[in-house]
């Protein structure tokens, strides 16, 4: 399913934003993230275009800009052969430089690797380099981070741990929660414009940069020409956020 | 046996003390627990009529509190843990007024409502005969983590079950898990003629999956029938039950007494009378928080428990054909569920006409965002809960009123309400 969000004013250029497995990987309200995008896409003076990916379909390797949630482990056994075949497009487009996001689930399967407990190995697609472990304690909580982007809140609750490659960057730093593994403070894995992390919540809404510096990236390779973004207020986001800061690090 | 008298005792004392300051329900529970470990299993060993647990993620409550109605009007004695605290302690403590030194409790028949969880700690301790089996929605990811588990948790109840199970043919979960029972099954669910209103009840992340089976109904077996928007008929293969009107609204009660009609004949077998099923469904009162009426200044407000998407959905669908001032109040504790991701799986497309008066509670801000990329406005946001009570009711005086909240914030302006305006105490029914 396609869907066409048009900006009020004249359009600066069109976006394409393809949802990876809205159905089977869409839990803890990943389909929030999908939305703030699209909404800020729209508010930023682009035309944003939705595109549902579902699995047997084809992957629009044209896309601009991808989003990717978490799922249970029923809903990564139903992707599971769709994303081995989309695999090496996605693969091609990270290199590439599009901007995308992954939670959860979704940033377990582009790491290298998932062990499980009873000591299987399932491969991953190796965008990010990080390897993760099943493991019998979930870590669950809110979460704050520092991040290039400012301080970020959200919501974890995850059973995997997850470690980073050697040079691999995080996401964030954990100022608040367990993040990727409860022991090294990293949060979430960031390879060029790829961001996988664990945050629900679901991230974007509340933490509009995050939006934007994907869009900046989409919007750029969408038209050509640099990010041309408006001015936008945001005191809902900033005040949830601003909030959740507090009570998780204080004022520090 | 001198162990069982003196933890039934302790339990008492404890009962009273927590009850004189006005606290946890679960507590007495414990401390005998503590003292005769296997007080459960003992106090339900003499039930004649059946040992019920009801479990599933949403309607528990409203249907446990129906089918004991139907079950006393057909001069049933039933113990019940009509606190809405649905765990096992909780019944422990609610039991213990009632118990005997000997521990043994007399009644004909007991229907607990237990999560899905505790619901496995129960049958560990006694196996019940029958099982209510409703649905499974996802809820409180926190403590279940994946709904698939407690898919299973109810599978696992119905495999317990000695007699006899009722199943949610409607439901994939439910329905996938009692086809593969060696008890007998009854099912209960939507006639043919409102099938299309199934979206409205259903978890949508189980959609994707098969159709579901349609199964004609057996012997036992009961369908949903409604005639209009409050009346409807509970329909046998041999006898109807009806016309009802419940004092509560919207499709998810209907199928509740449904349920809870099935559960009872099932129960009752040859003694099950429809007009007296019919007449004691239509005399129950909602439970707290479930569509419970508030007079506040001659006008009324209504507080509706929200907890998880499907059940959002469901309240925002009962609701949305009246339109009143709305408030929505969120927090963010153990009991609420502290993920409040899940308000991005709920359409707010509702409320957009009349627009939300005001958001409140720890997550006021994140709840005002929410409604936001709904296009949804929202005239203030104001954290404080007595604070946005007061603003609510004065910039809406003249006019009925609704309030959404999750369970602590429920907790809260119920206090402040009850303070106010005369309420019955939490777990007890308000005067008809």
């Amino acid at each position: 399913m396609t869907e066409t969000l048009d900006p009020d004013g004249p359009s600066k250029g069109t976006v394409t934003l393809v949802h990876l497995y809205p159905r089977e990987m869409s839990i803890y309200g990943d389909l929030g993230n999908t939305r703030a995008l699209a909404s800020r896409i729209r508010r930023h003076g682009y035309t944003a275009e939705v595109v549902d990916h579902h699995p047997g379909g084809e992957l629009r390797a044209d896309a601009h800009l991808l989003m990717g949630g978490g799922g249970q482990d029923s809903g990564q056994a139903r992707v599971e052969a769709d994303l081995e075949a989309v695999g090496p497009t996605l693969k091609t487009m990270a290199a590439d430089g599009v901007p995308m996001l992954v939670i959860c689930g979704m940033y377990q399967l582009f790491g290298n690797s998932f062990h499980t407990v009873g000591g299987q190995v399932l491969p991953g697609l190796g965008i990010l380099d990080v390897t993760t472990r099943g493991n019998d304690k979930r870590m669950i909580g809110p979460v704050c981070l520092e991040t290039e982007f400012g301080r970020v809140v959200g919501y974890e609750n995850h059973s995997g741990s997850t470690v980073l490659g050697t040079g691999q960057e995080a996401f964030g730093k954990v100022l608040a929660g367990h993040g990727n593994n409860g022991e090294d403070r990293t949060e979430g894995a960031r390879t060029l414009h790829v961001i996988g992390t664990y945050l629900h919540g679901p991230l974007l809404p509340a933490n509009p940069m995050v939006s934007d510096a994907l869009i900046a990236v989409a919007a750029e390779r969408a038209t050509g020409r640099p990010f041309e973004p408006e001015d936008l207020d945001d005191p809902l986001a900033d005040e949830a956020r601003g909030r959740q800061v507090r009570r998780l690090v204080g004022s520090r | 046996m001198l162990r069982t008298a003196a933890a039934v005792a302790a339990g008492k004392t404890v009962r009273a003390l927590a009850r004189r300051r006005g606290g946890g329900s679960a507590f007495p529970g414990l401390v005998a627990e503590r003292i005769q470990p296997r007080i459960l299993r003992r106090a339900l060993a003499d039930i004649p009529g059946g040992i019920v647990v009801v479990s599933g993620t949403n309607g528990k409550t409203t249907t446990t509190k129906m089918l004991v109605a139907v079950l006393r009007a057909h001069s049933r004695t039933v113990f019940s843990n009509p606190t809405g605290s649905n765990f096992t302690r909780g019944v422990l403590s609610e039991m213990l007024p009632q118990l005997p030194v000997s521990g043994r409790l007399e009644a004909d028949l007991v229907v607990v409502e237990l999560d899905e969880a505790h619901a496995m700690r129960f049958v560990d301790e006694v196996a019940p005969t029958h099982s209510l089996l409703l649905n499974v929605a996802r809820d409180q990811l926190d403590r279940f983590a994946e709904i698939d588990h407690t898919a299973d948790l109810l599978a696992r109840l119905g495999a317990a079950s000695t007699e006899g199970v009722v199943a949610n043919a409607d439901d994939p979960f439910v329905s996938r898990a009692a086809d593969a029972l060696d008890v007998p099954v009854r099912w209960f669910g939507l006639d043919a003629s409102i099938a299309d209103r199934l979206p409205e009840i259903t978890e949508h992340d189980s959609r994707f999956d098969d159709a579901p089976t349609t199964r004609d109904p057996g012997a036992g077996d009961a369908r949903l029938r409604p005639r209009d928007e409050r009346a409807f008929d509970v329909v046998f293969p041999d006898v109807a039950v009806g016309p009802v009107t419940l004092r509560q609204r919207g499709l998810a009660a209907m199928i509740n007494a449904t349920a809870a009609t099935t559960t009872a004949r099932l129960l009752l077998g040859d003694d099950f009378d429809p007009s007296v099923a019919a007449a004691a469904l239509a005399a129950v009162q909602p439970p707290f928080g479930r569509g419970e009426v508030i007079d506040v200044d001659g006008q009324p407000l209504e507080l509706v428990l929200v907890k998880n998407p499907a059940g959002f959905g469901v309240a925002l669908n009962t609701y949305g054909s009246t339109p009143v001032a709305t408030m929505v109040a969120i927090n963010d504790n153990d009991a609420d569920g502290r993920d409040v991701s899940w308000l991005y799986d709920v359409s707010f497309a509702s409320l957009r006409e009349r627009g939300v008066a005001l958001t409140s509670g720890v997550r006021a801000y994140d709840m005002a965002l929410r409604l936001h990329y709904d296009d949804v406005a929202v005239d203030r946001v104001v954290p404080d809960l007595e604070e946005a009570l007061d603003a609510f009711v004065a910039a809406h005086g003249g006019e009925p009123k609704r309030i959404f909240c999750t369970y602590t914030a429920m907790m809260a302006l119920r206090r402040t309400l009850a303070a106010r305006h005369g309420l019955a105490h939490f777990g007890e029914d308000a005067p008809a």
